[in-house]
């Protein structure tokens, strides 16, 4: 097999690990920010709840996640798993497991804001979205960057998990080849592959984070 | 009728009575003092005039209208939405400002008439480079808090209020977080408002300021009224308490 095949379908392999990285990210940011009000909510029935469910997101190995959520239709409501849920099955997984993660980034980042930014909005007659969307959270995302920066670079190098349930993405693939192959090569070359997808993840955080530098 | 009426009010926080009777009535056009030493409960009482705090007895009033009453020995409000409506009546200058970091100046001073009082936006810019000019910041319009000095942060917050147009403006001792001369440019502009005849109840510690520009100065102290009067009668009050928190503060 020569290199330039070997390239061409740790290629294919890219996209799918891509995809998963980006879909993740836009249901998990969302979602946990949905969970964080949960979390922090008066209701101690919905705080109960959603405690339970971030501990069992954090407390759980996220491959055993994936295996949950793949199987769940066949053992809970004896449906036949086709091949196409498998992807979805993916996204369903990392998208709920990140959103427990961002949820708790989120909750500290609200938390951490002065008392006095909603005193002042509640002078000023700004309804509660209103504080919120317009007042609180720009603040917020500004300060939890640097988190959601380490959790991304994680989220990138855990996609390799998808591997569990068979998804070709592209460790998927480096392993299938090496094994073929008798070769550490494609190993090595998904190695470089994520260490670049990650280097390009960090430089576009930061050029998020200088945009938010207008303000201290 | 009183734009403030303020009468037997009561707060207590986890057993301690920070405020234990204090009734306030202030006309249209008044400016009110209020001193004391630390823990009087001064800045209580202008939180539950401002509804910051929920008070636990007596009636808060403006213009007539009830916003907190007793009935029976309890506490009714009035529905969220009056209480918003009435709201409306009062600004609130703090004591560290608490202006909105990402905001430059002017979105500081045009947001809340734009986003809450439904102001067109080329009228609220207008209204806000006025007050701006007005308060000696024209120049400062596009910075942001950050870039500004202490004393610069406070006008701000002090345009921030007024773009509202309220009816009174509550200052929480505007000028503790700030140093002698940044002091002194603050105070120029509270002097000014009241040129104007800005309604206007001031908690402070400057008590030459207070001296020259209220009509009223009230003294408090363990969450009662010790002493109330024109500042002539105050700074001459035969009251042993008052002559030597006054007498202290000027020495």
């Amino acid at each position: 097999m020569s290199l330039t095949t070997i390239l061409a379908q740790l290629g294919q392999g890219m996209i799918i690990s891509v995809e998963i990285f980006l879909l993740t990210l836009l249901f998990s940011l969302p979602l946990g920010l949905l969970i964080s009000f949960g979390r922090m909510s008066k209701n101690v029935i919905i705080r109960g709840i959603v405690k339970i469910y971030i501990a069992i997101m954090r407390g759980t190995p996220l491959m055993l996640q994936l295996m949950a959520i793949y199987f769940a239709p066949y053992y809970l409501f004896g449906i036949k798993i086709s091949t196409q849920y498998r992807f979805t099955a993916v996204i369903i997984a990392f998208s709920i497991n990140y959103a427990a993660y961002f949820a708790e980034i989120y909750r500290g980042g609200i938390e951490s804001m002065p008392i006095g930014q909603y005193e002042a909005a509640k002078i000023l007659g700004y309804s509660k979205a209103q504080t919120f969307f317009k007042i609180i959270l720009p603040q917020v995302i500004k300060r939890i960057l640097p988190s959601v920066t380490n959790e991304t670079i994680t989220l990138v190098k855990d996609t390799s998990l998808a591997m569990v349930i068979s998804v070709a993405e592209m460790f998927t693939i480096a392993q299938r080849i090496s094994a073929r192959e008798t070769s550490m090569m494609p190993l090595i070359i998904a190695g470089i592959f994520y260490f670049v997808f990650n280097y390009i993840v960090a430089f576009v955080m930061e050029f998020v984070e200088k945009k938010f530098q207008f303000f201290r | 009728m009183n734009l403030v009426e303020m009468k037997h009010v009561r707060k207590q926080f986890g057993g301690l009575s920070v405020l234990k009777d204090i009734s306030i009535s202030v006309k249209k056009g008044e400016v009110v003092s209020i001193i004391g030493p630390s823990g009087s409960g001064k800045s209580t009482l202008l939180r539950c005039a401002t509804l910051l705090e929920t008070m636990d007895g007596g009636e808060l009033a403006y213009n007539g209208e009830k916003v907190a009453w007793e009935e029976n020995g309890k506490m009714c409000l009035a529905t969220q939405k009056e209480s918003k409506r009435i709201s409306r009546n009062f600004g609130l200058v703090f004591q560290s400002f608490h202006l909105f970091p990402h905001f430059n100046v002017l979105k500081n001073v045009m947001d809340a008439p734009v986003s809450v009082d439904k102001v067109p936006k080329e009228e609220a810019k207008k209204r806000a480079m006025e007050l701006l000019k007005q308060l000696g910041l024209e120049e400062k319009a596009y910075n942001y808090p950050y870039q500004l000095s202490g004393g610069q942060q406070q006008r701000v917050s002090i345009a921030r209020a007024l773009a509202l147009q309220p009816k009174v403006l509550y200052f929480d001792e505007p000028t503790s977080a700030l140093d002698p001369e940044l002091t002194s440019e603050v105070l120029k502009v509270i002097k000014d408002l009241a040129k104007q005849h800005m309604t206007m109840i001031i908690v402070t510690h400057e008590m030459k300021f207070a001296r020259e520009v209220s009509d009223r100065i009230i003294f408090m102290e363990d969450g009662v009224i010790v002493e109330e009067g024109s500042p002539e009668q105050l700074f001459c009050s035969s009251n042993v308490r008052v002559q030597e928190f006054i007498g202290k503060l000027e020495e």
